[in-house]
């Protein structure tokens, strides 16, 4: 079962980048090796980021993230682990759940979808 | 209710916790096996007519299976979930034996406790969702016990079994290293279930009786089911030393008698004495947790004769040892009102002069001062001690024992 793993931290460059690119490193190499990593991608900072919204046909773009809250969106891997047990253990390793947040979610699978 | 339905209704509440977390391991979905069991059941009332069978819950669990195998083949089409398919392949192998079933059975319980309990989901979610599965509550009843229209109990219990589906929450025991962080999840749910049923003020006697006694029940499989865990164990000694006295705890108009005033004779003794067996058990197997000392505290006052013959000592050295476990400042004005009898009123005072910043809004901080200050005969600090109690307190019954207290002490 493949599960999101989603990260979100303060903006901002963290002090000790190194030390962070590192861990993120170690992360990403034991994931992979251990085979459950199925993907790991990370986007520009949020001031990159546009809203786009579509009501009655008409779209909006919006300069900045979704929500304004102090934790952003800052990357997401997918794992494809037994269940949910197995995918928060994952989370729990992950680097960004140590100073900011991970949310774990069930990956949707439109071929089994009801 | 005829004589009959009344004990089918007594025997469908028995077992429908251990009949359903085997169910829900066989069938692999918890909706699941609660429509096959509630078939079951419905067949069960003409079946049984002429006598209930010796193990009701294995013709109960065997017909739901069969029940189960129905709905799952009549859903089988080129849309069906692989798990599906697995779970009805399954189904339809051939049975276990009935030891191996009742190995199986007492894993199949604890596996739905730690997943009704499991840590994401949210506390209340996880009350609601114990009292139905293990309990066999009803979603009208478990609203009413926590005050809830049922129509949201029922929506919580909906959301809460389509994320253990959608989420594949495992439903299994967790692993030893795991083990002590989960079962305290598992442990406070009982523990909450019960003081609702203990110490809410509002809602029906004969219901909130019963919250407290389930969560009993519940206690009780969960230390027959891990017999080595000493904290569920000294949670159990705590919920029986409590329960025992249940009865003594109000009077016929239903307002609440403090300890010192209860009647001990109401108490029920020959649970305090099981229980007190128990917590000797749990004690000389090491156990040291904050369940087992708040048990050890509880069976202190429930074997004391008399008010003033508590041992207070003991009662000041486990809280002591409690508050070294769960720093609280409640804790540390429950060790002062023990210190102020074991040793003096002045001693007991000094460490609650300690806690005076950290508790001015809390209403019995000001009512326990009140009445050292009163037996050092500092009479004008008393009522206004008394005061900042009064002003703190909305509790009618409360108020009103607050007020008398006053009254004495002006005279």
């Amino acid at each position: 079962m493949q599960y999101a793993l989603l990260i979100y931290s303060e903006p901002g460059e963290p002090e000790d980048l190194d030390a962070v690119v590192a861990a993120y490193n170690e992360f990403t190499s034991n994931v992979q090796s251990e085979g459950i990593m199925v993907a790991g991608e990370a986007p520009h900072p949020v001031e990159t980021a546009t809203t786009v919204r579509v009501r009655d046909g008409a779209a909006t773009h919006t300069d900045g993230p979704f929500a304004e809250t102090k934790e952003v969106f800052g990357g997401f891997y997918i794992v494809d682990v037994p269940d949910l047990d197995a995918a928060i253990a994952v989370a729990e390793r992950l680097p960004g759940s140590w100073w900011g947040s991970v949310e774990v979610r069930p990956i949707l699978d439109f071929n089994q979808a009801q | 209710m005829s004589q009959a339905s009344a004990a089918l209704e007594t025997v469908f509440r028995l077992e429908h916790g251990r009949v359903l977390a085997t169910l829900i391991r066989q069938v692999g979905d918890i909706d699941l096996a609660e429509d096959s069991l509630s078939e079951a059941m419905a067949v069960a009332l003409t079946a049984w007519e002429s006598g209930i069978p010796e193990n009701p819950g294995a013709w109960l669990t065997t017909t739901a299976r069969r029940k189960a195998i129905d709905r799952l083949r009549r859903a089988v089409n080129y849309t069906s979930k692989q798990a599906e398919l697995m779970h009805l392949a399954q189904l339809e192998q051939d049975e276990n034996s009935p030891e191996e079933e009742e190995l199986a059975v007492i894993d199949d319980q604890l596996r739905l406790m730690f997943t009704c309990c499991h840590p994401s989901l949210s506390q209340d979610v996880q009350v609601a969702l114990t009292l139905k599965t293990l309990g066999g509550l009803s979603t009208q009843e478990i609203g009413r016990a926590f005050l809830v229209p049922e129509t949201t109990m029922a929506q919580r219990i909906v959301r809460a079994k389509k994320k253990i589906r959608t989420a594949n929450i495992p439903y299994r025991v967790p692993a030893e290293s795991e083990l002590a962080g989960r079962l305290s999840a598992v442990l406070q749910v009982i523990y909450l279930i019960f003081n609702e049923g203990y110490l809410s003020a509002t809602g029906d006697h004969h219901l909130r009786r019963e919250l407290s006694t389930e969560a009993l029940r519940l206690g009780r499989l969960l230390t027959s089911l891990m017999p080595s865990q000493t904290e569920a164990a000294g949670l159990v000694a705590l919920m029986s030393f409590h329960l025992a006295r249940f009865d003594a705890r109000t009077d016929e108009d239903g307002l609440a008698v403090l300890l010192e005033d209860q009647n001990r004779s109401l108490w029920d003794h020959e649970t305090i004495r099981e229980a007190d067996r128990l917590l000797t058990n749990t004690l000389e197997a090491g156990g040291s947790g904050p369940y087992v000392l708040q048990a050890a505290i509880a069976g202190v006052h429930a074997t004391s004769p008399n008010f003033d013959e508590t041992g207070w000592e003991e009662i000041a050295f486990l809280y002591t040892q409690l508050h070294a476990l769960q720093p609280s400042p409640v804790i540390a004005l429950n060790k002062a009102i023990a210190t102020a009898f074991s040793t003096s009123a002045q001693a007991g005072l000094s460490e609650m002069d300690v806690l005076s910043e950290a508790l001015a809004r809390y209403p019995h901080f000001h009512a326990a001062r009140a009445k050292l200050l009163d037996q050092l005969g500092r009479g004008e600090e008393a009522r206004q001690a008394i005061g900042a109690a009064l002003d703190l307190t909305l509790n009618a019954a409360d108020r009103a024992h607050l007020e008398a207290e006053l009254r004495m002490l002006e005279n």
